[in-house]
């Protein structure tokens, strides 16, 4: 039976809004164990994120980076890959950004920053090709792989940042613990710019990028042969491989994708937002968060671009509810919770199917 | 004779499905009663509610004339009932007697350890007992199956059992193998052990049953003695229709040679020979059957043919081509259908559609996909036409292909690689698993693409499937080919000792 697009849009929305509804309500639980009121709490919460444009505004710059490595994880876990490396992918993008700004820094702004965004991704793209590689070539698992390099995108910037991108070494000041800046010329505008009620947000134009890249890969996934393909080798390997379809390829060329988008996230970030990159003994999040933003997502860009968008109304809420007095942990738990209750529906449905097909041979 | 089992008006409703339907079955003290019915007419369903697996949802189970509530499989242990399950649960590492003895194992010091000397002991008296030979010290994994089984029925024996199921037991054996399974249970019924068989095998119905009751869709359709009964009758009475069991085939000359395959050497996945120096040809206008119990290199072979494995040595051909390690891609493209052994895991992508399923392997091509776009608009076009004219039973082309039954998905497999016109359809135990309507339409399709003057190549460890539809019979045991003989003249005796590694009795050019 072919569902309607009604049906279709609430099979699909009912898991999330329902962890999401549960993760407030235990929430609550911890906000009134914290001797608070759960109703002052998300009113400053919905309020400090949602309450007018300029805190929307910071809202947005909160989600535009998810956007990207949300849509990395998602898209590399169509293939049946798990991409924790969004995090190393993120530097690299960010890094080179900042290496393209500086020595490309004669060129006019117009060719500058679509080259700073598309090397910046491309950057990513072939920091993730190399776990591709290995996994299609050695069978060398992909999570792994990319958590080392994760690390060696870290230690490898930091040590970039020391030598070679310092201001020290290229503008000759004193030695700093970050990079040179990208040229004011290559950052993206601020939304306050064009609509000046985003007033002082930092809310900038990488959110349409943002936008633009989801609905690229929403196409790149479901019109798309390539699509098809990459999602059949997610789907089952050896029906691909039967078909015709390379898995090897596929692997390689996923990874490169999700690569570039988290790549991207970097490039975005630093010509949107942070215009240098500092050297730093952890990793930013952006990539794992956006691990938690694929699942709440459902690996689907569109629902990647809420849940990003969730993300970000929860962090930026989370200063305005310190501010009412109320722990911030709280909403590190409401975040769990409802990855947990994502995580786990998705568990019990893996366990009922195979329940239900054993059943099914039994019935046999 | 009295009853040791009755199961009276037992009803079992799984969600959606009622898969007993106030069902009415007894066995009697000393005899083979045969549960006969297609996949999923409910007979597996009724022996694990027997066996404590499941609980009927209405009804009432005796034995030995009491009544007794089967919570579980210890229940049923308790009142010397045994199942035989289709796959075995054996331990493949342990030895046959600690497989034998698993779970009530003798010890000795108290329980401190387990008395091993004892086990084979008790192992060794079993098997005198009831003519079961068999070697204690041996590891399962390096037994046959034909073994491996006599193992699982010892297993029974050993908890008490005299009240035997045995699941579909014939599935994996060779004909010798399932005539001494034959003789083994004619032997312990003598020894006044009682015994169901389930199958949806005629021929071993009128072999080794004394009597036989007819399961379908649930519902029992009549208890006989085998003696008053014979095979097209039963048939009858299991589908519920008349059946044609005979393909029919014209006479025809092969012609020119589509598959040439010489000196084949391919390995499995452990890196060891699976296949060794094989060599044969597949004409136009010819099945070609490879015949041979499952694991004897069958699949590694079609993998290599089909660009799935690497061929570490010698060559194939497709009509004068060298397509030895060509990319599957190239193989589709060449003209190779495949109708691959395992479905659901090879033939389908279970999550997609049915329309998505059946372009693939030609999604790349007109009019599916153009300028690397997908055109859903003639995939789904494309999956009704082929859904009404392979008569695959589904709500419409959307729908997921895990939610269709084996038969339905086996169509559609079919219905894909038809589409793609080969010039040759390998086709691996395309009949597995399928019911007898839906084993009638698979034969059809590939007699009529050889009568179309395609070249088939069937893999099949059936022997009644490979004697009726092919022109030519390869048999292959451990990785090489034992013979290659002309259908017309083949017997299943001769089959049989090849396919067990024998050799053949007289020798026909290939």
């Amino acid at each position: 039976m072919k569902k309607s697009g009604f049906k279709w849009l609430w099979d699909n929305l009912k898991l999330p809004l329902i962890a999401i509804f549960l993760g407030f309500v235990i929430g609550a639980f911890f906000i009134i164990i914290a001797g608070k009121s759960p109703l002052i709490a998300y009113t400053a919460l919905f309020k400090g994120s949602l309450g007018g444009l300029s805190k929307i505004g910071e809202t947005l710059y909160k989600s535009t980076p998810l956007i990207f490595t949300g849509l990395s994880v998602a898209f590399a876990f169509r293939t049946g890959l798990f991409n924790i490396g969004a995090e190393g992918q993120y530097i690299v993008g960010s890094i080179t950004a900042i290496a393209i700004g500086w020595y490309f820094q004669n060129m006019p702004a117009y060719i500058l920053l679509p080259m700073i965004l598309i090397l910046g991704g491309l950057a990513g793209g072939i920091w993730a090709s190399i776990a591709g590689y290995l996994k299609a070539r050695f069978g060398v698992h992909e999570v792994i792989t990319t958590i080392m390099l994760n690390y060696t995108a870290l230690i490898g910037t930091n040590y970039i940042i020391r030598t070679i991108l310092n201001p020290q070494v290229l503008e000759g000041t004193s030695k700093m613990a970050f990079s040179v800046s990208i040229p004011e010329k290559a950052r993206l505008a601020k939304l306050s710019q064009f609509i000046p009620q985003f007033g002082y947000s930092s809310a900038h134009t990488g959110i349409f990028i943002g936008i633009v890249c989801a609905i690229i890969i929403y196409y790149l996934l479901f019109k798309t042969t390539l699509g098809y393909e990459i999602r059949s080798v997610g789907f089952s390997p050896d029906a691909a491989e039967y078909g015709g379809i390379s898995k090897k390829k596929n692997i390689i060329l996923a990874m490169f994708i999700s690569g570039i988008l988290a790549g991207l996230a970097g490039a975005v970030q630093v010509t949107g937002l942070i215009y240098k990159v500092n050297m730093s003994s952890a990793m930013s999040g952006y990539g794992f968060d956006g691990i938690a933003v694929a699942l709440v997502g459902g690996n689907h860009p569109i629902g990647v671009l809420a849940s990003a968008l969730l993300f970000g109304v929860l962090s930026n809420g989370a200063r305005k509810m310190q501010l009412a007095g109320i722990p911030k942990e709280v909403i590190g738990i409401i975040q769990g919770v409802i990855i947990i209750f994502i995580a786990g529906k998705l568990v019990v449905e893996i366990i009922s199917k195979k329940r239900k097909r054993a059943h099914k041979k039994e019935v046999e | 004779m009295k009853n040791v089992v009755e199961m009276k008006n037992i009803s079992k409703i799984f969600p959606g499905v009622v898969a007993n339907d106030n069902v009415n079955f007894e066995l009697a003290e000393g005899e083979i009663h045969v549960l006969l019915g297609e996949n999923g007419a409910g007979k597996t369903t009724l022996m694990n509610i027997l066996y404590g697996l499941y609980q009927q949802t209405s009804g009432e189970i005796f034995i030995r004339g009491e009544k007794v509530l089967m919570k579980n499989p210890n229940t049923a242990i308790e009142n010397r009932i045994g199942m035989v399950h289709q796959h075995f649960m054996l331990i493949p590492p342990f030895t046959v007697a600690e497989n034998i003895v698993l779970g009530n194992e003798p010890n000795k010091y108290g329980k401190m350890l387990m008395d091993m000397d004892k086990a084979k002991e008790k192992v060794i008296k079993l098997s005198d007992d009831f003519g079961l030979k068999i070697d204690p010290d041996l590891k399962v994994q390096d037994i046959s199956v034909g073994l491996q089984q006599r193992v699982e029925i010892i297993k029974a024996l050993y908890r008490g059992a005299d009240i035997l199921i045995l699941d579909e037991p014939t599935a994996a054996l060779t004909p010798q193998e399932i005539d001494e399974l034959g003789d083994i249970i004619r032997k312990l019924t003598s020894e006044g052990k009682s015994i169901i068989l389930i199958t949806h095998k005629l021929k071993e119905v009128m072999s080794m049953s004394d009597r036989v009751t007819v399961i379908r869709k649930g519902k029992i359709i009549e208890t006989l003695n085998t003696a008053d009964t014979d095979i097209d009758s039963l048939a009858e009475l299991m589908v519920g229709r008349k059946v044609k069991l005979d393909v029919d085939k014209e006479e025809k000359d092969p012609g020119k040679t589509v598959l040439k395959v010489q000196n084949l050497k391919v390995l499995d996945n452990r890196k060891l020979e699976a296949v060794r120096d094989v060599s044969f040809d597949v004409k136009k206008g010819e099945i070609l059957a490879i015949a041979g119990v499952n694991g004897n290199g069958q699949s590694e072979l079609i993998e290599a043919i089909t660009g799935l494995r690497k061929v570490v040595s010698g060559s194939i051909s497709l009509e004068d081509e060298d397509i030895t390690n060509s990319k599957t891609k190239e193989i589709i493209d060449k003209g190779v259908g495949h109708i691959p052994e395992d479905r659901q895991r090879r033939g389908l992508v279970l999550e997609y559609s049915l329309a998505e399923n059946m372009i693939l392997g030609v999604h790349n091509r007109k009019p599916f996909s153009k300028n690397k776009l997908m055109n859903y608009e003639a995939i789904n076009k494309h999956g009704k036409e082929l859904i009404s004219e392979f008569d695959i039973r589904t709500p419409n082309e959307q729908v997921e292909a895990k939610s269709l039954s084996g038969g339905n998905q086996q169509k559609v497999i079919i219905a894909r690689e038809l589409y793609k016109d080969p010039v040759l359809l390998i086709a691996a135990q395309p009949t597995r698993g399928l019911d007898v309507g839906a084993i009638e339409f698979v034969h059809k399709r590939l007699v009529e693409q050889r009568n179309h003057n395609k070249a088939v190549l069937l893999v099949s460890m059936e022997l009644d499937e490979v004697m009726s539809l092919a022109d030519r019979i390869a048999v292959i045991y451990d990785g090489r080919i034992v013979g290659i003989v002309d259908a017309e003249n083949a017997t299943e005796r001769e089959l049989g000792i090849m396919m067990a590694g024998g050799l053949p009795e007289r020798e026909v050019k290939a």
